[in-house]
C-alpha cells in the first residue's frame, strides 16, 4: 500500500513542464496527465522537480550522541532539505566498524522512513588509524556497505591507506578519504593564512590537504582503486584532482555547499558557528571549488551535515566542536553559489546532487532521471522563494547553521520518498503517519 | 566600552589613555597613592591561565583606584572541573562585576566575553592566547614615550621612533598588540626572527620582516624589544637548540656593546636571562625592564578608569 500523488505543472530539470504520477512504488506517469483517480493532487506551478537528493556524508551521530542528532532526527532535517537518502558517517560510538553496528543504523533508517539511510563504514577499527575494521562484513551485512571512511579522522599512514584501497576492490567498494595531513595541522583552529596570523588562530594550511590528495590519487593509480574525496576546500586540492583524472585515475570528490559559498573572514568575530573542518577558506578557494562543480572536476555536492548541542558552540572558539548542520539549507546554498551565479544549471544541480552521489555510492533506487518506471523519489523546489534562512527552516535536534539570519534563495516545498509523501509544503510530516507509511511499503 | 586590541585603536583614543596614564603616574609620586575614583565598583580579574605579574599589576591598579577586586583563578576553581567560560561569566554577571580582566589561552576568548552577552561589565583583555596584549602594548609605547620626551610626553606620538622587535612573533601576542599600536602612533616597526616564527602571510602588517638581526641593529634603531623565548617552542623543530638561538637571535654582550648609547632594550618578561638576553643588557641604564613593570600599573589604572567611568557616563 503507498501512496498516489499527482504532481502537476512540474518544470522538469531539463526545462520541460510536466505532470508526475507517483504511484505502485515507482513514477508511473510523466508527460500530460488528464486523469489519475484517487492521486492527492499536488500544483506544481513554477517548482522545479528534483530528483531525491543523495546526501554522501551525513552525520546522523545515532547510537552514542543522541543529544546531537538522531537516525530519526536527522532524516527529518534530510526530508526538509529534499533529501530522499542519507550516507550515514561511522564516527558514531560505538564507531560503525561492524556489521551489527552497519545494520543497525539500516533498521532505524528504515523504522523512521523519512529517507534511506545508507551507512558508511570505517576504515580502521574505532577509527584509530591502526587496524583495517572488517570491511567485507560490513559489506556482506544487510546494511550492504560499499562506502568506507574515517571521516574526521585522516587515514594517514601510507601502507594502511594503500592496503584499504586494494581490499575494497573485492566488492566494487570505495575509499572516502578525510584528506588532513595530522602532523600539519596539530592544533588548527582556521584557515592558514594572513587572517589566521592576525587572530592569533593556529593554521589549517591548505597543503595538509593538498599532500594527502596527491599521495592518494597516486595510491589509487598504482593498486588500481577507487578514491572518493571528502569536503574538498581549497583550490590546490582541485588542480591535483584535475590532473589526477586526466592522467585516468579512478577518482572522484566531493564538495560541501559551506565551502562553496562561506569564506574565512567570517571567523574575524571569532563566531563558533563558522568553525568547521576542514575551515572555511579563502574568496579565491570558493571560486575555484564553484569552477571545479561546474566542469565536473568535482562529482558532487555533499552537506557534511554535523549536529552538535548549542554548548558546544557557546565558548570560546578554541573550546568549539567543529561542524554545522547543513541538509536543510543545502539546496539554497548551492542555488546561491552556483546557480544564481551562473555557473550551473537545475539539470547540473540534479547530476551533483542526486545522481552522481547514488552512482558513487552504489545506491540503487536514488539518483534516478525524473521518468516512467524510475524510483519515487521527488523533490520540488520553490527558486523564486527568497527569504532570510531561520530557525523555523531547521527540522533536526541541533541549530548549529552558519545560515541563520542570512538571506538564501529558494525554498525546499516538498519531499517524495518511497512514493509517499515526507514534506508538504515545507512542513515535515508526522513521524507516525511516516513510519507506517514506510512499514507500508517494505511488507509490500 | 571594552579594550580587547589594539588593532582597532584609533591614534587619538591611544594618545589620550596614555596621557591619563601620565596622570596615574603623577599620582604614584605621592606619598598616598590612592584615588577614590572607582569606589564602590568591582573588578574581577578572571585568570584562566597563570601570570602572577599581570595579575598584580592590575591588582595593584583596581586598588589604587578604590576600586573592590576580586582575583579569580580558573586554577584550583569550577573552571578546571569543566565548567565553561559562559556560566563563569554568569557568575560573575550574577555577583555584580563591573568590570571583568580576562587572560585566557584561547584567542578571541576576551572578544567571546564582550559580544556574548552572557555579562553587561566592560571587558579588559590582559592576553588572549596568541592574539592580543593591549594593556602591554600600552605600557611599551607609554615607556618609550617618557623615555623620549619625559615630562614633555603628554599629546605625543610615537612618530618617526624606530623599533626592532625580535623573537617569536609567531606566537606572540605581545608583537601583535604592538605591531598595530606602536604603528598608529607612527613608529615604524621591524620584526626580526627565525623564519618558523613568523606567521606565514604577513603581507598586511604595517611592519618589515627580516631574519637577521646584526643587519637590524647596524642600522641603529631608537628600541630593541626583545621577546621571551617559551620552553616548549624548544622541542617543536621552531630551531634546532636554545644555543643556536641565542647565537642567531639573542641580545647577547657583543650585540649589546654594538648598539648606540640611546637605543632602548626592552622586555616584555619574564626574562630568558643568558637566551633571548643577556644579563649585561638586561640590567644596563638602557634597560627598561624595570619602568616597564611601574608604568603598566599606571597605564592599566588608565585602563581601568575609562572603562569604568565612561560606562557610569552612558547610564
Amino acid at each position: 500500500m503507498s501512496e498516489r500523488h499527482l504532481i502537476t505543472g512540474a518544470t522538469l530539470p531539463t526545462g520541460e513542464r510536466a505532470d508526475i504520477l507517483l504511484d505502485g512504488g515507482i513514477i508511473a506517469e510523466v508527460g500530460t496527465i488528464a486523469d489519475a483517480a484517487g492521486a492527492t493532487v499536488f500544483d506544481a506551478d513554477g517548482l522545479i522537480a528534483l530528483p531525491g537528493l543523495v546526501d554522501l556524508h551525513t552525520h546522523l551521530r545515532e547510537p552514542g550522541y543522541e543529544q546531537s542528532e538522531t537516525v530519526l532526527t536527522g532524516t527529518q532535517a534530510a526530508a526538509a532539505g529534499g533529501f530522499t537518502a542519507v550516507f550515514a558517517m561511522a564516527n558514531t560510538f560505538p564507531v560503525a566498524d561492524t556489521a551489527g553496528v552497519v545494520e543497525q543504523e539500516t533498521s532505524l533508517g528504515k523504522a523512521a522512513g523519512y529517507a534511506t539511510v545508507q551507512p558508511i563504514g570505517a576504515v580502521t577499527v574505532g577509527l584509530k588509524g591502526a587496524e583495517l575494521a572488517e570491511l567485507g562484513a560490513m559489506a556482506r551485512s544487510r546494511a550492504n556497505v560499499r562506502v568506507f571512511s574515517d571521516d574526521g579522522f585522516c587515514v594517514s599512514d601510507p601502507l594502511l591507506m594503500r592496503r584499504a584501497l586494494e581490499y575494497v576492490k573485492a566488492f566494487d567498494g570505495v575509499i572516502a578519504q578525510h584528506a588532513q595531513e595530522p602532523r600539519l595541522t596539530e592544533g588548527a583552529q582556521m584557515n592558514e593564512g594572513a587572517l589566521s596570523g592576525e587572530l592569533g588562530l593556529t593554521g589549517w594550511p591548505a597543503v595538509a590537504e593538498e599532500s594527502i590528495i596527491a599521495r592518494d590519487v597516486l595510491l589509487a593509480e598504482h593498486v588500481g582503486s577507487r578514491l572518493h574525496v571528502c569536503h574538498v576546500s581549497t583550490a590546490g586540492s582541485v588542480e591535483v584532482i584535475r590532473w589526477a583524472k586526466a592522467r585516468g585515475i579512478d577518482v572522484t570528490a566531493e564538495v560541501t555547499p559551506h565551502h562553496l559559498l562561506l569564506t574565512e573572514d567570517l571567523v574575524s568575530d571569532y563566531d563558533p558557528r563558522f568553525k568547521v573542518n576542514p575551515p572555511l577558506r579563502r574568496t579565491e578557494d570558493t571560486l575555484a571549488l564553484r569552477a571545479a562543480l561546474a566542469d565536473g572536476t568535482i562529482d558532487i555536492v555533499a552537506t557534511d551535515h554535523a549536529p552538535h548541542p548549542v554548548e558546544a558552540k557557546q565558548s570560546e572558539w578554541d573550546a568549539a566542536a567543529n561542524g554545522m548542520v547543513g541538509l536543510e539549507s543545502a539546496l539554497s546554498v548551492v542555488h546561491a553559489a552556483v546557480v544564481e551565479t551562473g555557473h550551473m544549471s537545475w539539470a547540473d544541480v540534479a547530476r551533483v546532487m542526486s545522481q552522481a552521489p547514488a552512482r558513487i555510492g552504489r545506491l540503487r533506487g536514488h539518483g534516478e532521471a525524473i521518468a516512467v518506471g524510475a524510483a519515487p523519489e521527488l523533490t520540488l523546489y520553490d527558486p523564486a522563494a527568497a527569504s532570510v534562512f531561520d530557525l523555523d527552516r531547521l527540522a533536526g535536534r541541533s541549530i548549529n547553521s552558519p545560515y541563520l539570519g542570512r538571506s538564501l534563495p529558494g525554498r525546499v516545498v516538498a519531499t517524495f520518498h518511497a512514493g509517499y509523501s515526507t514534506l508538504a509544503n515545507g512542513v515535515v510530516r508526522d513521524a507516525g503517519e511516516v513510519a507506517a507509511l514506510a512499514l507500508a511499503v517494505s511488507n509490500g | 566600552m571594552h579594550l580587547l586590541g589594539t588593532r582597532d585603536l584609533a591614534r587619538d583614543e591611544a594618545i589620550n589613555l596614555l596621557d591619563i596614564a601620565e596622570d596615574m603616574a603623577a599620582v604614584q609620586e605621592r606619598e598616598v597613592k590612592k584615588l577614590p575614583t572607582l569606589r564602590g565598583k568591582t573588578v574581577v580579574n578572571l585568570f584562566f591561565e597563570d601570570s602572577t605579574r599581570t595579575r598584580i599589576s592590575f591588582e595593584a591598579a583596581a586598588k589604587r583606584l578604590s576600586a573592590d577586586v576580586i582575583n579569580f583563578s580558573a586554577k584550583g576553581s569550577s573552571v578546571s572541573k569543566g565548567e565553561s567560560l559562559k556560566d563563569t561569566a554568569q557568575t560573575l554577571q550574577a555577583m555584580g562585576a563591573d568590570g571583568v580582566v580576562i587572560r585566557h589561552h584561547a584567542s578571541g576568548a576576551p572578544h567571546t566575553l564582550a559580544t556574548s552577552g552572557w555579562i553587561d561589565a566592560g571587558v579588559i583583555n590582559a592576553g588572549d592566547g596568541t592574539h592580543e596584549h593591549p594593556t602591554q602594548a600600552l605600557l611599551d609605547a607609554f615607556t618609550i614615550r617618557r623615555r623620549l620626551h619625559g615630562a614633555a610626553s603628554r599629546g605625543r606620538g610615537l612618530d618617526d621612533v624606530r623599533v626592532v622587535i625580535v623573537g617569536d612573533i609567531l606566537h606572540s601576542r605581545v608583537a601583535r598588540s604592538n605591531v598595530w599600536l606602536l604603528t598608529t602612533l607612527g613608529a615604524e616597526v621591524e620584526l626580526v626572527a627565525p623564519p618558523t616564527l613568523v606567521p606565514v602571510d604577513t603581507a598586511a602588517w604595517p611592519a618589515t620582516i627580516g631574519y637577521d638581526l646584526d643587519a637590524a641593529l647596524a642600522a641603529a634603531p631608537d628600541v630593541v624589544m626583545m621577546l621571551r623565548i617559551q620552553a616548549e617552542r624548544m622541542h617543536a623543530a621552531f630551531f634546532p637548540n636554545s644555543r643556536e638561538y641565542a647565537r642567531t637571535w639573542g641580545l647577547d654582550d657583543a650585540r649589546f656593546d654594538r648598539l648606540p648609547g640611546t637605543t632602548m632594550v626592552m622586555h616584555p618578561g619574564p626574562m630568558n636571562r643568558g637566551l633571548e638576553i643577556s644579563a649585561r643588557a638586561a640590567d644596563s641604564p638602557r634597560s627598561t625592564v624595570r619602568e616597564q613593570v611601574a608604568n603598566g600599573v599606571s597605564v592599566r589604572m588608565a585602563a581601568l578608569y575609562l572603562l569604568l567611568s565612561s560606562e557610569r557616563g552612558e547610564a
